[in-house]
């Protein structure tokens, strides 16, 4: 294969998305906040990846710094690659016709996320407008579709109606109709259902999984609620601190953890048929991001940690296929009697 | 048509504005040192005609009635008749407002093309040198009094460089437009810096806001996001601001208007206070009153037509 | 229960004096220097005409030259210090102490009062400000006493409705309804309690209007309604040189330098105080 070749398949998004040393940081009164460091992972064509952490682990962080959004005085280093272009060097125009044509992201809060003084369907068509050559009705008539596949009923009437005019999960769903208008190849969703109520946020759950294999498209979703990453992804990686910790496919992670963060983050959630168990919370707080802990930033908190955890930071290894984990005890903690 | 509907309520809303003006009015009137039948005929005149005069004009009846009175002949247009100009108030306002209104407005519009791009400019280099100049010129803009600016802008650009007219105002459209430039821009100046400081804090305010965040993710032009995301729902509290500012531009078109000789209606306002021509002094204070109130009736409809959330 | 004193202590407490406070607080206590002082600075009788020296430039003698009478600029400019002072604080502390007053009121008891209120506050801003001033001081006729009477009529509804609508929000707060608890009186738990952690809009209004004032005092002695000549007054000299601009910009240019400089002092300084009380908030 020659290497233009090479270039045509990367081109294709044949590769998915490599993120490689991903750090990001913000120049505070109180000093260097790191939000992520050497952030690394994939996401390949048509792949659901979950980024789990507490809030303040650097997750939605990584989300925004893929698409840029970081504002001064954070900064961004590392590499995005996406069609074998770089998006972190990548010149204004290009990356404008990346965002929102090729990577659409989505957010926690519809409210605050949507204009509110602007109808959806000119939040919808304006996307259009920045991304495709078609005509005024061509637009209108895509919003439309773009209505009814994400499930918005009466949707002639309400491309005219305000962010305000909506109830909380239609105004999500108003959302993914604007992000997903360009047929995106990639959709980075920061917490899409944390503020919705539990049955609608399994509807958002279940249009989100539709919506990728329709449209052949991968996923990043960034949540703290692990039913959800069990219930939607292939892969997942977990974050503390602003870094990995662990990732691996969910079936993987979720029936052995190998770090102890993941262990007590497994701890605390409830599952069918052990009802009766204690539900566990992991001690201690997490550690201000301008004042990491020597070492291991997990170690203050954890019951495996030894003397080494306290001086060396422990790498993100290989220990299987696509399965990677930072401590030095993961053995110990794999073969620890289940949580559960 | 929620649009409508807010229009009709917010008219409704003025009525008791509207009789409020009056009764202040109505008071201020009879506050007036000497009676009004004195002044119309002079330190010399008879009892008997005073006594007339006031029957004439309802004075001997009880206040309240006099307020009727009063309301209903302004109600129907009837303002009185000058003591000075011997013509009625009505058509002497009819005549000078529109000049006053066609200043403010320049003004207004010189206002907007100054404040909104060093808003911006201000908002974007928050903290960095282009703030600190844009913002330490408004201010020093802010402290300095209308007839100061109106002096010195006169005189350097009309007296001295001759690029503007050094007072009047012309007969043609374009005319009218170059000799109120001067006193437009001396009455712009304060005003804009109103506007900037607010709209700086508005843009920055909406900067930070997500949906801006969300439409920087969707690709659109830069252009786009500034002038619909971010100015649009910038320019809402910006517009309540303007509107509450309209009386501290009638009140600067007062000032301007001496310095410029402008013959608007505050120039008519500040002869009629030397000449003690009181049915001149209400009239106007009264159509000033309700000028400004029509003005917060438009704002506040531009107000609900950039923000929806508003007319409901 | 926490006083002002105690509240402006624990803010100021190591915490670094905004720039903007310092830099309009040295200006202030200048200004207020010259207008006690005058005749310490001024190096000549303010009101002395001098035939020899009729629109002289500026030189050694005369820094900022003299006037159409021969007086001298500098130490009229410094006089008007006593008057342009006098009324950033007379026509201020009025509306100030009445709109509180009113405004603590109207907060508290809220109902009809404060929709009267507030049928009045519509009905004021409609008035242009400088407008109904001028028209209330023609009435009552020209100089500075009227002024301020004037002036008193109409400001303190600015203050009265920042004040109302604080008190509004800080009656909810649980420390009011202890003090009802307690048996306190309505007028202790106003005046106690409720309107020293109300006030603190009021006073930075108040540093805004004052230099607002002065505008407004200058612009009257300017039109002849305020100051009267000869009194030293910036507004009021402005008015003297603005026939002389073409040949002797002097007379006027240095006063309304003065003003610039007062009015800036004032804002810098309500914006510091707004920003030392915002910390708190």
């Amino acid at each position: 294969m020659t290497a233009s070749t090479a270039q045509t398949t990367m081109s294709d998004g044949t590769k998915g998305l490599v993120v490689r040393g991903l750090t990001t940081t913000f120049d505070t009164t109180r000093g260097l906040a790191i939000a992520a460091a050497d952030v690394d992972f994939d996401v390949a064509p048509g792949e659901v990846v979950g980024l789990v952490g507490e809030s303040g682990s650097g997750k939605s962080v990584t989300l925004r710094s893929i698409m840029r959004l970081i504002r001064e005085p954070g900064k961004v280093s590392g590499r995005v690659e996406w069609g074998g272009r770089d998006l972190v060097a990548m010149p204004a125009e290009e990356l404008r016709k990346v965002r929102g044509g090729e990577i659409a992201m989505i957010f926690q809060e519809p409210m605050t996320a949507l204009n509110p003084v602007l109808p959806i369907g000119v939040q919808i068509e304006e996307n259009l407008k920045a991304h495709t050559g078609l005509t005024g009705s061509q637009r209108r008539a895509r919003a439309l579709e773009l209505m009814n596949i994400v499930g918005i009923p009466a949707a002639e009437r309400r491309l005219d109606e305000y962010p305000h005019q909506f109830s909380g999960g239609m105004r999500q769903r108003a959302m993914i109709a604007i992000a997903l208008a360009c047929s995106p190849k990639l959709l980075l969703a920061d917490e899409p259902t944390t503020a919705l109520d539990v049955t609608i946020q399994d509807q958002i759950l279940k249009l989100l999984l539709d919506l990728r294999d329709r449209l052949a498209m991968s996923v990043v979703l960034v949540t703290h609620d692990l039913g959800v990453v069990a219930a939607t992804c292939d892969r997942m990686a977990v974050m503390y601190a602003g870094r990995i910790v662990e990732t691996g496919t969910v079936a993987e992670v979720f029936a052995r953890p190998h770090h102890p963060y993941t262990r007590g983050l497994l701890g605390s959630v409830p599952r069918s048929g052990h009802s009766r168990t204690m539900l566990q919370s992991i001690d201690g707080t997490p550690p201000s991001l301008t004042a990491l802990p020597q070492g291991c930033a997990f170690h203050p908190r954890c019951s495996f940690a030894t003397e080494i955890c306290r001086t060396d930071r422990p790498p993100l290894d290989l220990i299987g296929a696509g399965r990677r984990v930072a401590c030095h005890h993961h053995e110990e903690v794999a073969a620890a009697e289940p949580i559960l | 048509m929620p649009l409508f509907s807010f229009v009709i309520r917010r008219l409704l809303q003025m009525i008791p504005t509207v009789i409020f003006i009056l009764i202040v009015t109505f008071v201020l009137v009879r506050m007036l040192p000497g009676d009004p039948a004195s002044a119309m005929l002079g330190d010399r005149a008879r009892d008997a005609d005073v006594n007339r005069i006031n029957h004439e004009l309802g004075l001997d009846r009880p206040l309240i009635v006099q307020f009727f009175y009063f309301a209903e002949r302004i109600a129907t247009g009837d303002l009185g008749n000058s003591i000075g100009l011997k013509v009625s108030v009505l058509s002497l306002i009819m005549d000078r407002l529109p000049v006053t209104l066609m200043l403010t407005a320049l003004s207004a519009v010189i206002a907007l093309a100054l404040a909104v791009p060093l808003a911006f400019v201000a908002a974007f280099k928050r903290e960095k040198l282009a703030d600190s100049v844009i913002r330490g010129t408004f201010q020093v803009g802010l402290s300095m009094p209308v007839f100061y600016v109106g002096i010195i802008l006169l005189t350097v650009f009309a007296a001295q460089l001759k690029l503007f007219p050094v007072g009047g105002y012309g007969t043609t459209l374009p005319d009218k437009l170059y000799h109120l430039f001067l006193p437009a821009l001396t009455l712009a100046l304060s005003f804009s810096a109103v506007l900037m400081r607010n709209l700086r804090a508005s843009i920055i305010n909406v900067m930070n806001a997500e949906y801006v965040d969300f439409a920087t993710a969707k690709g659109l032009k830069s252009r786009v996001i500034l002038l619909r995301h971010i100015l649009r729902n910038a320019l809402i509290s910006t517009v309540t601001l303007f509107g509450l500012q309209i009386g501290t531009l009638f009140g600067g078109a007062v000032i301007t208007e001496t310095v410029f000789a402008v013959p608007g209606a505050g120039r008519l306002l500040i002869d009629s206070i030397y000449g003690r021509d009181y049915p001149v002094l209400q009239g106007l204070t009264i159509s000033l009153a309700i000028l400004v109130s029509l003005t917060f009736l438009l704002t506040d409809i531009i107000q609900a037509w950039l923000d929806p959330r508003i007319a409901r | 229960m926490i006083s002002l004193a105690t509240t402006t202590r624990t803010v100021l407490r190591g915490r670094k004096l905004p720039r903007s406070l310092i830099g309009g607080g040295l200006i202030l206590v200048i200004s207020l220097v010259m207008a006690i002082w005058p005749t310490l600075f001024a190096p000549y009788d303010p009101n002395l005409f001098d035939y020899n020296a009729l629109l002289a430039p500026p030189s050694w003698d005369h820094p900022f030259g003299t006037d159409s009478f021969g007086r001298d600029v500098l130490s009229r400019v410094i006089h008007a210090y006593t008057i342009d002072m006098q009324i950033a604080i007379f026509a201020t502390v009025g509306p100030f102490v009445i709109g509180t007053l009113v405004g603590a009121f109207i907060g508290y008891v809220g109902g009809f009062w404060e929709a009267l209120f507030g049928r009045l506050v519509d009905a004021t801003v409609t008035f242009p400000f400088l407008v109904l001033v001028i028209a209330i001081v023609s009435v009552l006729g020209p100089g500075l006493g009227n002024m301020y009477v004037a002036v008193g009529i109409v400001g303190w509804v600015f203050y009265a409705r920042l004040v109302a609508s604080e008190i509004k929000v800080q009656k909810r707060l649980d420390y009011a309804d202890a003090g009802r608890v307690m048996g306190y009186t309505p007028m202790r738990i106003v005046f106690r309690h409720l309107l020293p952690n109300a006030i603190t809009p009021a006073i930075v209004y108040w540093m805004t209007d004052m230099a607002l004032a002065i505008l407004l005092g200058s612009s009257l002695g300017y039109l002849g309604l305020g100051a009267q000549p000869p009194a030293a007054e910036w507004g009021v000299q402005i008015a003297d040189g603005k026939n002389f601009m073409n040949t002797a910009w002097w007379i006027s240019v240095f006063p309304g330098v003065a003003i610039v400089l007062t009015g800036l002092g004032f804002s810098l300084a309500g914006d510091g105080v707004a920003e030392l009380l915002r910390v708190r908030r």
